[in-house]
């Protein structure tokens, strides 16, 4: 690759925003007016004005708690479905106007493996016509020449090809099934793999081992990835660059080891806080986030994390915070970072205060009502 | 021993698939005393959570098990439906890893409380509507007198594992067990329903045994642990003995366990140290120490004799013919 191609991104993604209108599935609200199915019930916007680069041959990892939106993220830069507005590209063409062939021949360069392999692979199907499917559809190859590469793919990820190329994914342990669905999504030289929790249902060894497969194929294959989990310490490991989402918004972004020591999000501080460590003593800080992610039916104005944040004053509602470098390619969202002294009047929060936290359902009343 | 809430002798437990005898549990023994957290820790079908099954009696009909048992003094094996009913509930419970799949999506989770109290106690409706909302309050959710009406799909995961802990504490029980109870949470609400469990046992005075495949989190939360691999315990000793800088682990399983854990201060794109494969078919299990195929350092008596479960160090039992000298793997 020419010093030139390294220097501009290889995925490029600007105030993307995605939007999913809620519908009233019927029944009652509790003693009020029953509401009529199918009636605009609200709108959730699951991603809201995103902006990140990949390099090539970078790594991004995206962490984020259940509903903060880092696989609709995934799902928009796909297309799949497209986002409702920004713009989103990749080697160069904007994957938001394109329509049909146009889109399908672009995605062929950005490939995704998904949490669960044995609902990503079809049950039905040996794993050589899995992993052969790709290359059918974009007509890569004759038969005897697609058979060569399916081999390759397989000895690529760790499986012996005579074994393995003939089982259902049933007969497959769950990490070699996901390596199936690692040898699939490479099997047309993609430059950019997304992974959505790849790694989350393996067990603590097989994880390690398909870890450092991905880690191998980024050498081998000169591989980019966009990271998603929600273990930081796992995002960290594979990671070159670690955003930290949370209700739609990146609060932090910077290098994984600068966010790993010297986090400037209080959000950041608060999941870092929660991972159980092996070394006792340093472990249980017991004082980790209260309550928990408002509904993002009707996130909270200003700054999204500030009804769980022990350092929210009244700017924090009214502003929303514009992200700030304050460390080199380091970015964060917050009015009073921790890089600064905690504010003097912080707003006494209803949520700090020990046994009332705010729960999802709260907010998301005031739809159903 | 006697003072032991629960005592397991030499528990087996074997399905019989396809003809053939599937030794789940072969022979585990550990002992919880009141207030006391036990972690059991291992790789899915490691057996860990077919153990703690077989003493709550939640295994299918035709299930051998042998071996005992002792809740309290009292023979748990073998005991009838009908005797076990009495103690499940009352004497011990268990919370499993899908609060979505345990709760009835059906029915208001507050009803579910109280139909787990009434199931147990002769109470009056409205007693035992007291009772719910004073469990509710118990396991830390807010507004219970609100959140009684709610149907589980209304809740957050968090919030549903709140309700199952209450289901669950419904008769005070002595031993809560619980299955992964927070492997399906984000980690903040795991913090928080680590931090509530332990909470309540201190206020309670229970047993806690948790089933997980995180060492991390035993070595935060457990006093006591207990590594299994193929049906077997392969190293058992207090948690201060095994994890933080002073360390000792001796099995080379655990160690592997505790390497590969992504950790926050190993840089980025550096490998992780692995075993290869996968553990051992439980019908096909290998003649000498079960993890021999896989371990880095196995020798030619390892692959031969299965190394007996010694206590070599107060309080710390290993199985391994070559263990790791200072915690460390000498490999």
């Amino acid at each position: 690759m020419s010093a030139q191609e390294q220097d501009k991104p290889l995925l490029s993604v600007r105030d993307m925003v995605q939007e999913f209108t809620v519908r009233y599935s019927g029944g009652t609200g509790l003693g009020r007016m029953p509401s009529t199915p199918g009636v605009k019930a609200g709108v959730v916007q699951a991603v809201s004005g995103v902006s990140f680069d990949i390099m090539p041959g970078e790594t991004l990892g995206i962490v984020g708690e259940t509903g903060s939106g880092k696989s609709t993220l995934a799902r928009s830069v796909l297309q799949a479905p497209g986002p409702k507005s920004g713009s989103v590209i990749f080697r160069g063409a904007e994957l938001t106007h394109l329509r049909g062939r146009k889109l399908l021949e672009a995605r062929r360069h950005m490939q995704f493996v998904w949490q669960d392999p044995f609902s990503s692979l079809d049950p039905k199907w040996r794993v050589r016509s899995i992993i052969e499917e790709p290359l059918v559809a974009y007509h890569d190859g004759d038969r005897a020449a697609r058979h060569k590469r399916v081999d390759e793919l397989l000895e690529l990820v760790g499986l012996a090809p005579e074994r393995y190329a003939k089982r259902h994914p049933r007969e497959l342990s769950g990490g070699q099934a996901q390596r199936v669905a690692i040898a699939r999504a490479v099997a047309l030289n993609p430059s950019l793999l997304i992974c959505d929790e790849a790694v989350s249902s393996l067990d603590v060894l097989i994880q390690a081992q398909v870890l450092n497969l991905f880690e191998r194929l980024r050498h081998e294959l000169g591989l980019s990835y966009l990271f998603i989990a929600h273990d930081l310490a796992l995002v960290k490991q594979v990671s070159d660059r670690v955003a930290v989402m949370y209700l739609g918004r990146f609060c932090e972004t910077g290098p994984g080891e600068s966010v790993y020591r010297k986090p400037l999000h209080p959000y950041t501080r608060a999941l870092l806080d929660s991972i159980p460590s092996t070394e006792p003593g340093a472990a249980r800080a017991a004082a980790t986030l209260k309550g928990e992610p408002p509904s993002p039916i009707n996130p909270p104005s200003g700054c999204r994390f500030r009804t769980r944040c022990p350092r929210a004053t009244e700017v924090c509602a009214e502003q929303v915070p514009p992200p700030r470098e304050l460390a080199p390619r380091h970015l964060v969202a917050c009015h009073h970072p921790l890089s600064e002294p905690a504010p003097a009047a912080t707003v006494s929060n209803e949520v700090t205060a020990p046994g009332t936290p705010v729960t999802p359902t709260q907010s998301a009343r005031v739809i159903s009502s | 021993m006697s003072d032991a809430l629960l005592e397991v002798e030499d528990l087996r437990v074997a399905f019989a698939v396809g003809g053939r005898e599937l030794r789940a549990v072969d022979g585990i023994s550990y002992a919880v005393d009141p207030g006391r957290t036990l972690a059991i820790i291992g790789e899915s079908g490691s057996g860990k959570t077919v153990g703690c099954r077989a003493i709550m009696g939640l295994l299918p009909v035709g299930t051998a098990i042998g071996g005992s048992a002792r809740l309290r003094g009292t023979e748990m094996i073998g005991l009838s439906d009908a005797e076990l009913r009495k103690h499940r509930g009352q004497d011990m419970a268990m919370i499993f890893q899908d609060p979505a799949r345990s709760l009835n999506p059906t029915m208001r989770v507050g009803v579910q409380v109280t139909e787990a109290i009434q199931t147990h106690r002769k109470v009056s409706k409205k007693e035992a509507y007291a009772q719910a909302v004073e469990l509710l309050r118990l396991v830390r959710i807010p507004a219970p007198e609100r959140r009684f009406h709610e149907y589980p799909h209304q809740l957050s995961g968090g919030m549903r594992q709140r309700i199952m802990i209450a289901m669950a504490l419904a008769c005070r029980p002595k031993l809560l067990i619980a299955d992964e109870a927070t492997t399906a949470l984000d980690v903040t609400t795991q913090a928080q329903i680590m931090e509530l469990m332990l909470e309540l046992q201190q206020e309670l005075g229970m047993a806690l045994i948790l089933i997980s495949h995180d060492l991390g989190l035993a070595a935060s939360y457990a006093d006591d642990v207990v590594v299994m691999y193929a049906g077997k315990i392969v190293e058992q000793a207090p948690a201060k003995r095994l994890f933080g800088t002073g360390g000792t682990v001796k099995m080379r399983y655990t160690r592997a366990l505790l390497d590969a854990i992504p950790h926050l201060e190993r840089p980025a794109h550096t490998a992780l140290p692995v075993v290869s494969g996968r553990p051992p078919d439980p019908a096909n299990l290998p003649p000498g120490c079960s993890f021999a195929p896989r371990c880095p350092s196995a020798a030619d008596d390892c692959r031969v004799t299965r190394p007996a479960l010694v206590e070599h160090a107060a309080g710390h039992r290993w199985a391994c013919w070559h263990p790791c000298e200072n915690g460390v793997s000498a490999s």
